[in-house]
């Protein structure tokens, strides 16, 4: 397993612990938390910010000597929606449901933090090569919170995982029952509180003064 | 007139940016230290969603839904650019920012100060693009009501921020667990928020 040299291995695998964009950074929350209340919709974000990272990262990286300084965000801004639209129309294409679920929140990949937080801090400085791995790293670490949320808030909401039952139908007799409050905004909200309390209890280094 | 006031107590209160959609929250964890700068960042959204929506609806019903073009020339009926209304809203908002950027610099530099990065991030912030995507998708009838959209929205999420952050100053002196400090607490205070502002779910006048 040594294809990749270890400095492209930090920046593939850090995101997912010291570096998670979600948990230390704090970037990309704002379209993360709406799509969490199902796996399926929040799969199919993850990927989607992945692919978007991963591609504009690379994409930018390749054109950093050509965009002048004044006009780069615009450049980013283009770029961005770009992919995301071709995202957009592959989604209603393939994925006609999903993409129902996600509706506005396909749209506001372009505004998520994480993409332009990647491109301005790794890949305008930096060769395509490692600015890809940076990029998927960070979407692929953003997929992961995503996933986390929607694991509980699906289970404990709906007894289901990616719509399959997955709670014994004999618990239901005994009077167990779904809670409804797991289903509505404010959980993913504390879900996230409680994940970024254990992660920093894990990580002293993390933690705010 | 009743509609209008409606939408814009729907999109205060219960529809609220924040609470409803975490949609700005990027800018909002990050500012909503104290008062003073967040208020001022509020005002700042809610002036840029009040631009950008209006002008967001009347370029997606003249030009980019389907059939919108049948007034410019023959045979437009037939043309639908709705999958370019993503990049156009994204050009409209960033445009109407660097705007706000020039202006607040040039009168009230003491507030450009503060807001420092946070200015040009707007650009960025969902709340804003949010709003534009929300409005073509509820598809409002008339640019009265977008308006009143626009304006709900921007109040909902000042609302928000002054609120979090006038509850933030107060816990900088309270004993929290270490590791819940900083964004921890105020991911945990937002969702306790959420709940009351549920409370609002069903109000109409």
């Amino acid at each position: 397993m040594n294809i990749l040299s270890s400095k492209s291995r930090q920046l593939l695998l850090g995101p997912f612990n010291k570096n998670n964009a979600i948990l230390v950074q704090i970037l990309g929350i704002c379209s993360a938390l709406a799509v969490t209340a199902k796996m399926e919709p929040a799969l199919v974000m993850g990927v989607s910010v992945t692919a978007v990272t991963a591609l504009s990262s690379v994409i930018l990286s390749s054109l950093r000597d050509a965009i002048p300084t004044r006009v780069r965000i615009i450049v980013q801004l283009v770029v961005v929606s770009t992919l995301v639209i071709i995202i957009d129309q592959l989604l209603k294409a393939f994925a006609y449901d999903v993409s129902k679920q996600l509706s506005v929140f396909v749209g506001l990949i372009i505004t998520n933090c994480i993409i332009m937080g990647r491109v301005e801090a790794f890949a305008l400085a930096n060769k395509p090569w490692p600015s890809l791995l940076d990029g998927a790293g960070n979407g692929v670490g953003y997929a992961f919170i995503l996933l986390l949320v929607a694991f509980f808030r699906e289970l404990l909401g709906s007894g289901t995982l990616f719509g399959v039952p997955v709670i014994p139908g004999a618990l239901y007799r005994w009077g167990y029952a779904n809670n409804g409050l797991m289903i509505l905004p404010p959980m993913a909200l504390i879900l996230v509180g409680v994940i970024i309390w254990i992660h920093r209890a894990r990580n002293k280094e993390l933690i705010e003064q | 007139m009743e509609n209008l006031v409606n939408i814009f107590i729907r999109s205060t209160f219960i529809d609220n940016m924040i609470f409803a959609y975490f949609l700005g929250m990027c800018s909002y964890l990050a500012v909503s230290k104290t008062v003073k700068t967040s208020l001022g960042l509020g005002v700042a959204v809610a002036f840029v969603l009040l631009v950008t929506v209006p002008v967001n609806y009347a370029i997606n019903a003249y030009l980019l839904s389907p059939g919108a073009l049948a007034w410019l020339f023959e045979g437009g009926a037939a043309v639908d650019l709705g999958y370019l209304s993503f990049i156009i809203f994204i050009a409209v908002v960033a445009a109407v920012v660097q705007l706000l950027e020039m202006i607040v610099e040039k009168y009230t530099p003491a507030l450009y100060n503060q807001l420092g990065i946070f200015l040009p991030l707007i650009a960025v912030n969902c709340a804003i693009m949010g709003a534009s995507l929300f409005m073509q998708e509820r598809a409002y009838a008339s640019l009265a009501e977008a308006t009143s959209f626009a304006l709900g929205s921007g109040a909902g999420w000042l609302l928000a921020i002054a609120g979090v952050a006038a509850i933030r100053e107060k816990l900088a002196y309270s004993n929290i667990p270490a590791p819940l400090r900083g964004a921890g607490i105020t991911f945990i205070l937002t969702g306790l928020m959420a709940i009351s502002f549920m409370s609002f779910l069903g109000i109409s006048i």
